[in-house]
């Protein structure tokens, strides 16, 4: 029978098929990061239970570490007991950790990758709903709650039902100015944010062949916004050429064989799809949000949608509630919008690609005065490629701060948040009431679009930026 | 984890779609410890809010909750669950769930239930119009059954649950002992499997 990218990678993770039709699913790589693991390594300890495998097990703190200089500690006392205990744990359970002074440190979706930790075929886990990240190499990459952590340390496995299939095709060329982040944004406006619940999806077409493995990792990020838990993109040339030379790689002959095997992966022709999305390439502009749900996205040149033209009546109350807590008036034009804040980094965009584009919308401009703009590396190795391209230079000679690697005003949960009230041109991936401070405004758009809001202190056409 | 099987208890009806883990728990309180419980931090910032249902008098003592579609969207974070249940709540009825927020939800003893959106719909209306109404979730039945005597068109709804889930749902238990009782499957399988792929 035709399978899909989703069903070879399922199929050969399968250890025993109960008898309701849940599998004892094999767990090739545990990421664990500092704020949902605290509870799973107390449960092993309560069992008596120990760490199946932790050679196929990375620790990482990202979530609460701060983004200034660390070399004096964690002054936020919450965050250091997190952090704490994570180191304990590792300790005790003798799990591999990547310390927060070690410059491999980083946001555990970017690292992963980057340290060839994460390859095609793969089943990848970790408490974190942005797993589905690593998707973007072919492999199935989800995001568990700590129960789950647990599981996957006591036994490397999960008992899991297979997801559906779904199939986003998004083909032809994408227009001047338009980047993943603007794919995935117009996706999630098309599918809503239930519009992949049950389902893994698997991004096809040549404009999702076209991009680089940073530009499929942002667009495999945002999967879970879509509601699925796991995107995943056929594994191909691109693929296999960033994944030679990284650390935790296959070298010679062992990569061979896995080259030959990941070739095997992509979905059969004919193979069947529970769901087909098709997107046109070419209809998509940079794109950028004005609600409080992914889905309420809109392209730059648009307006706020007018709530009184919904039929629909919970519908109409849930715009009439975002536009309130956004301070956004219906068929204001979204261009207009002025913002105060400005964050370029996150698991969806963190990587040296999104740093250049950032870069380059911010050569020989400036800030626009009473906006601050943080610019924040998803990792400690993207930072010194960023440096050693010279990119930091550019970006703090034009007024933007230049960071040290982790989540950061992704979520809040270190020292950089919104004040109430304040408004984000952000590059991450939720826009949730209060995601980024209590009372904050965001506006998730590409680092492209986000560096055109901080020159120009205002939501902005990054096309009309060109030069 | 306590065993489930009828719940008979207070509903509360909450009309908002997509309710996502933020909401339940904000990130800044992620910080906290399991045992000083997650109840006061149930919905921190939405329950300050003028007329939101939390802590209507009336829904005191509530131990399910009717909500709208897509609800425990966004993060993975297990703590959702938990200021659920340290909440009293044991039961969610909504037309869709966040997938990881439904899956962590068996793991803490909270049933997630999946009836058709209109059906939701009635019910949250129904006990909109009767506050502190109960209603039964029958899990061995796997049926929710509003009260005799309230004109409100309840009936008897009947509700779709993975055997396996179910089951363990009903004894308390947990997955991982379950798992490691197919020790030898598993040390079968990665025998073979290292062999196959030893590049993992």
């Amino acid at each position: 029978m035709a399978k899909t990218l989703f069903d070879k990678v399922w199929d050969a993770h399968v250890v025993e098929r109960l008898q309701d039709g849940t599998c004892v699913l094999y767990i090739d790589r545990h990421l664990v990061h500092e704020v949902t693991s605290p509870q799973a390594f107390e449960g092993l300890r309560m069992a008596g239970r120990r760490v199946r495998r932790p050679d196929a097990t990375i620790a990482v703190v990202d979530h609460n570490v701060p983004t200034t200089d660390r070399k004096s500690g964690i002054k936020e006392a919450d965050s250091r007991l997190q952090v704490e205990t994570l180191e304990r744990n590792v300790a005790a359970f003798g799990v591999p950790y990547i310390p927060l002074l070690d410059e491999r440190q980083g946001i555990v979706h970017i690292i992963g990758p980057e340290l060839g930790a994460s390859l095609p075929g793969m089943t990848i886990v970790c408490g974190d709903s942005h797993t589905s990240t690593h998707g973007a190499l072919g492999s199935l990459a989800f995001g568990i709650g700590t129960s789950e952590v647990e599981h996957v340390l006591a036994t490397q496995t999960l008992l899991q039902k297979p997801a559906k299939n779904m199939k986003v095709a998004v083909e032809g060329t994408l227009p001047f100015g338009v980047t993943a982040k603007d794919i995935v944004l117009a996706i999630i406006g098309r599918i809503g944010t239930a519009g992949g619940t049950g389902h893994v999806i698997e991004y096809t077409g040549s404009a999702i062949r076209a991009l680089d493995m940073a530009g499929r990792m942002t667009v495999c990020n945002m999967s879970i916004e879509g509601g699925a838990r796991a995107g995943m993109i056929a594994p191909d040339e691109t693929t296999f050429e960033y994944v030679r030379g990284r650390p935790m790689a296959p070298r010679g002959e062992a990569l061979e064989r896995a080259i030959a095997w990941w070739k095997t992966l992509p979905s059969d022709p004919g193979a069947h799809y529970d769901k087909v999305v098709e997107i046109d390439a070419a209809t998509i502009a940079p794109m950028v949000t004005w609600g409080t749900s992914p889905e309420a996205v809109a392209p730059i040149t648009g307006v706020v949608p007018d709530p009184s033209e919904i039929a629909d009546e919970a519908k109409r109350a849930q715009v009439e509630r975002m536009l309130e807590y956004m301070a956004l008036r219906p068929g204001q034009k979204l261009a207009e919008v002025p913002v105060d804040m400005v964050f370029i980094g996150s698991c969806t965009n963190g990587r040296i690609e999104d740093m250049r584009a950032a870069a380059e919308v911010a050569r020989g401009r400036r800030v626009a005065p009473g906006v601050r703009a943080l610019v924040v590396p998803g990792s400690g190795i993207v930072k010194r490629q960023a440096e050693e391209e010279g990119l930091d230079r550019v970006l703090t000679e034009a007024g933007f701060e230049w960071r040290e690697p982790g989540c950061s005003m992704c979520l809040g949960m270190n020292p950089d948040k919104l004040t109430p009230g304040q408004r984000c041109a952000s590059t991450s991936n939720r826009n949730f009431e209060g995601r980024q401070g209590p009372g904050g405004r965001t506006h998730l758009l590409s680092p492209a679009m986000a560096a055109a809001a901080a020159v120009m202190g205002r939501l902005a056409d990054v096309r009309e930026l060109a030069r | 984890m306590e065993p489930f099987s009828t719940v008979d208890a207070k509903a509360m009806p909450l009309d908002m779609t997509n309710v996502d883990t933020d909401q339940l728990v904000p990130a800044r309180y992620l910080w906290r410890p399991r045992q000083d419980g997650y109840a006061e931090i149930l919905f921190h910032d939405l329950r300050r809010e003028p007329g939101f249902p939390l802590d209507a008098p009336a829904h005191k003592g509530a131990a399910i909750m009717v909500a709208d579609r897509n609800f425990g969207c966004g993060s993975s974070r297990e703590h959702a669950a938990w200021a659920l249940v340290d909440s009293g709540f044991r039961v969610v009825i909504a037309p869709s769930f966040g997938d990881i927020f439904y899956s962590n939800s068996f793991k803490n003893g909270l049933l997630p239930i999946v009836l058709p959106e209109a059906r939701c719909a009635e019910l949250r209306a129904a006990l909109a119009r009767n506050p502190g109404t109960h209603l039964v979730v029958d899990l061995p039945a796997q049926t929710v059954t509003g009260p005799v005597g309230v004109n409100d068109g309840f009936s008897v709804d009947s509700f779709a649950v993975d055997p396996l889930r179910k089951e363990l749902l009903i004894a308390g238990q947990d997955e991982t002992g379950l798992t490691l009782s197919l020790a030898a499957t598993i040390k079968g399988f990665v025998a073979g499997y290292a062999e196959a792929m030893p590049w993992v």
